[in-house]
Order: structure tokens, then C-alpha cells, then sequence
């Protein structure tokens, strides 16, 4: 018999898919920003390895000569996506799904195991709740790293009046630093989400849509019975 | 006696199409409508220029409210731009911009005109600036495009200067304007800002005289904005309670720029 069971909350649904195009719109903007002084690059005994960004890159998203339109947007939306953030974290607190996000002593261990299972190196994974090691510790991280580019994000927007984020951060050179490699940290992330999105299948995407999953699918009896006895 | 409806018990797949259609029937209309609402935002027109320009009319409207409320519920003129030793300082000082400072300047001539709330004109001459005690501060300069630099400069404090002057009665309005010589480039300032402790009119850079290319013979250094605030070369200077018209603010930036 087919069964709802209940898998995501309306307000965990809410703050995913409110969080998707704040950030989307705070990393887009940001890039229009940093186009502006974009002198981050991967060095290496002297060897550069990358410059962020090519040219190329510039030019297929056009974000050349946009400072003030990234300003613009990066610090409206940014009350946004900090207010959704703020509202999650105080979520799962109240709630008490924290519980079930927070990694364990022995989620380190097991994240392991569970990298080595989806990788399809060890054939069982350990067993879980609603996340596995490997989920609490990206979704956990993830929330650290948001309230952190929050914070770095305060220490170079207003470096004097949050002095003291700013000095928390190393100084504003650092800060502008942080910030740009928690965004890399983002791309890393959604990455990896969507490809395990696709790989877990519809019925754990729809889930974060509806809230649901169906559970105990078990094929009808075709025949019918000669008594007309219901059968619920 | 009267038919009654019975209502059955939805089955366990009646719930779960309901719930599903209902689930992504409504995720379906936010995200229409989310695209609907960033294509309004996105392609609603620019501001008439006037003291702001160049930003869509809804951001403006927006950011005009952030930036206030964030000013009025963080600034604090005790809170000071953090300073460095002098060995810090960069000896190759970056200059981002010459508007305003490559028309031809006869030094010596230079006079700065202050416009008083009556109107009364002063011209006040470097020597008279000079004579005054002098403020020097060494902090990290901080450009709208990202890059920041320790530099030194030394000059008159704003706050010592608007006593010195008697312009105590000035300081009640709201803004400050400044202008260079040539009225090619121009800011406008918030007084509080102005008033800063660490605001100044400088007149040496590495402890030597400010030279041509940085805003000689008299800029402005203030730490609590971004680099295009601190305009070089001063020719005038003035007081208002509308905002001034500011060269990037004309341009799309935010009107305060502060830190």
C-alpha cells in the first residue's frame, strides 16, 4: 500500500528554494563587483595556474565595467538573504531538526564510508536517519560557511562601523579574500548537490518540492476476488 | 428522510496526487512569479539623472532606504578607521583617477573658496591652512573597485579647520560639497561624515607635499569613504541642505559610499 511519509518541512522547503536565487543573484552580483579589482589568481612557486577570471569567462556572462549595477544589487539582496538564513538557523533550533543536521563524533568517520560507497569502491553504506554522515557534515558547513560569508561580507561593506567584524577577519584585504573563496565554496557545493540530486532520482528531488515521500510500494493484486469482500 | 453525502475518506492515492499537484502547482507559480518579479526589477528604467543617476528607478528607491538605516542605526564618529605605523605606508601611492585635476593649475594663485550659509565668500590661501596644527593619520585606503592601500597623509583636521574659519553655524546644514578648480569632478559629503575625528584637508602625502597627480595643492582625505569621495585638488567648498552633486553618484553609485 502506497503511504505519504513526511520528509521535509514546509519551512525547510521554504528557506531552500527562497536561498537558490538570493544566492544566486549575491554570486552573480559579486562577480560584477570583482571584475573590478579582479586580482585573485592560484600561485604557486612562482608558477600562476589560474587567474580569476579569464577573459572569456568575462565576456559569456557579460560582467565587464558593472561596479556600481553589482553594488546595486549585491547590497539590497544581501538584507534578503541574510533574513532567510536567519530565519533557517532559528528553524531548526526551535524545531529540533538541528538534531538531525548536526554531525555526530562518529559522522566524521562515516562520511568516509559514504564517499567510498557513492563512488561505488565499498558496497554498503553505513546506516542513517533522515541524513548520512556525508549530508550532515555539507549541510552543517554550508550554514558555517554562510554565516561566514555574511561576516566577511559586514567587515568589507562597512569596514569602519564593523571594525570589529573586520579585525575578527584579519583586516579588510583578508576579509575581500574570505569572501571570494567562500563563494568558490558555493560553486564547489552546488556542484557536487545537483550531481547527487540527479544520481538520488526523482523521488528525493520531488520530495523537497511536496514535502513527501511514498513509501511501502508494493504492486496491487490484479485479480480481483469472486466474493465482493473490500478489501481496503 | 434526506439523501445524505457521504463524503469518503480520500485513499492514500488520492492524497498524494493531491498533495503533489498542490506541492508543485504552487512552486510552480512562485517560481513564475520569481522570474516575472526579476525580470520587472531587472529591466525597469534608470533614474533620471539628477543628484543620482544611473540605476534602476525600484534599487535606488530600496538602497536609498538601506543605506540610510544602516547609517543611522551603525555610524558612530567614535568608531575611527583603524591606523598603521608609518613604516606601513606604501611608498608608490596609487592614483586611480585624474578628472578634475588635469586642467593647468597656477599653484601659487590658488585660493580656497569657502561659500558660508549667507553666501559670504572666504578665500582662504595654503599658507593660512598650513599655519594650523597639523593632523597626520596613516590607515588603509579604500577604493570602490575592491583594492585597498596603506597610506600616509598629513593636513588640517575638517574639524579644526570649520573652527578655526567660525563655521560653526555651517556645520547645522546637512551636507558639504566640494569642487575641484575646474569643476570637473565634485562630491558631495553627509555633515557627520564630514565631522569625522579623521576627516582632512591634506596637504602632504608621505610626509612630503602632496604632488600634482594626487590632488595638489590641498585634497580631501576621508577614511570613512571610499577612495572617490576624497577628492583631490579643492577649489571650493560649500554647505548645503540638499545633496550636492557628486561625479559617481551621477554615475550609478550609492550617494554616501561609507564605510
Amino acid at each position: 500500500m502506497k503511504e505519504i511519509k513526511e520528509k521535509h518541512s514546509l519551512a525547510m522547503r521554504w528557506c531552500h528554494w527562497v536561498n537558490f536565487p538570493m544566492l544566486t543573484i549575491m554570486i552573480w552580483s559579486g562577480m560584477l563587483i570583482y571584475w573590478a579589482d579582479d586580482e585573485y589568481k592560484i600561485k604557486l612557486f612562482g608558477h600562476t595556474y589560474f587567474v580569476f577570471f579569464p577573459e572569456w569567462f568575462y565576456k559569456f556572462f557579460h560582467i565587464t565595467h558593472r561596479l556600481q549595477e553589482g553594488m546595486a544589487f549585491h547590497f539590497l539582496f544581501m538584507w534578503f538573504f541574510i533574513l532567510n538564513g536567519i530565519f533557517y538557523v532559528a528553524y531548526t533550533l526551535i524545531s529540533g531538526e538541528w538534531r538531525e543536521l548536526v554531525p555526530q563524533k562518529k559522522s566524521f568517520k562515516e562520511a568516509w564510508l559514504v564517499l567510498l560507497h557513492d563512488l561505488h569502491i565499498r558496497k554498503m553504506a553505513p546506516p542513517q536517519k533522515k541524513y548520512n554522515a556525508a549530508q550532515r557534515i555539507a549541510y552543517t558547513a554550508i550554514i558555517i560557511m554562510g554565516i561566514g560569508s555574511v561576516i566577511t561580507g559586514l567587515a568589507i561593506y562597512k569596514p569602519v562601523q564593523f571594525y570589529y567584524l573586520t579585525w575578527l577577519c584579519g583586516g579588510y584585504h583578508f576579509a575581500r579574500i574570505l569572501h571570494f573563496v567562500l563563494t568558490l565554496g558555493y560553486v564547489f557545493f552546488f556542484v557536487i548537490h545537483v550531481v547527487q540530486v540527479f544520481l538520488a532520482g526523482w523521488k528525493n528531488f520531488s520530495s523537497v518540492i511536496t514535502g513527501f515521500e511514498v513509501v511501502g510500494n508494493k504492486p496491487k493484486p490484479i485479480i480481483e476476488k469472486a466474493n465482493d469482500e473490500e478489501k481496503s | 428522510m434526506t439523501k445524505k453525502k457521504v463524503k469518503k475518506p480520500l485513499t492514500p492515492e488520492q492524497k498524494i496526487n493531491r498533495r503533489t499537484f498542490l506541492s508543485f502547482g504552487l512552486f510552480g507559480a512562485a517560481a513564475v512569479g520569481g522570474v516575472f518579479g526579476w525580470k520587472w526589477l531587472y529591466n525597469s528604467p534608470d533614474e533620471v539623472t539628477a543628484t543620482t543617476g544611473g540605476t534602476r528607478v525600484p534599487l535606488r528607491r530600496a538602497l536609498n532606504k538601506t543605506e540610510i538605516a544602516v547609517r543611522r542605526l551603525f555610524y558612530s564618529e567614535k568608531h575611527l578607521v583603524k591606523t598603521y605605523p608609518k613604516s606601513m605606508a606604501a611608498k608608490n601611492v596609487r592614483q586611480n583617477s585624474d578628472v578634475g585635476v588635469e586642467s593647468p593649475i597656477d599653484l601659487a594663485a590658488w585660493k580656497l573658496q569657502v561659500t558660508k550659509g549667507n553666501g559670504e565668500k572666504l578665500l582662504i590661501g595654503i599658507e593660512d591652512i598650513k599655519a594650523l596644527p597639523k593632523t597626520e593619520i596613516v590607515f588603509d585606503f579604500k577604493c570602490v573597485e575592491g583594492w585597498d592601500q596603506i597610506q600616509y597623509w598629513g593636513g588640517l583636521s575638517f574639524v579644526d579647520f570649520i573652527k578655526h574659519f567660525n563655521l560653526d553655524t555651517e556645520t547645522k546644514m546637512d551636507y558639504v560639497g566640494l569642487e575641484t578648480p575646474d569643476k570637473l569632478y565634485y562630491v558631495g559629503l553627509d555633515m557627520d561624515s564630514a565631522l569625522h575625528p579623521q576627516t582632512l584637508l591634506a596637504y602632504e602625502m608621505n610626509d612630503k607635499p602632496v604632488p600634482l597627480n594626487h590632488g595638489a595643492p590641498l585634497r580631501l582625505i576621508i577614511p570613512v569613504k571610499y577612495g572617490v569621495k576624497n577628492l583631490k585638488r579643492i577649489g571650493s567648498i560649500s554647505f548645503s541642505n540638499q545633496r550636492p552633486r557628486d561625479y559617481w553618484a551621477e554615475l550609478g553609485y550609492d550617494y554616501f559610499l561609507g564605510l
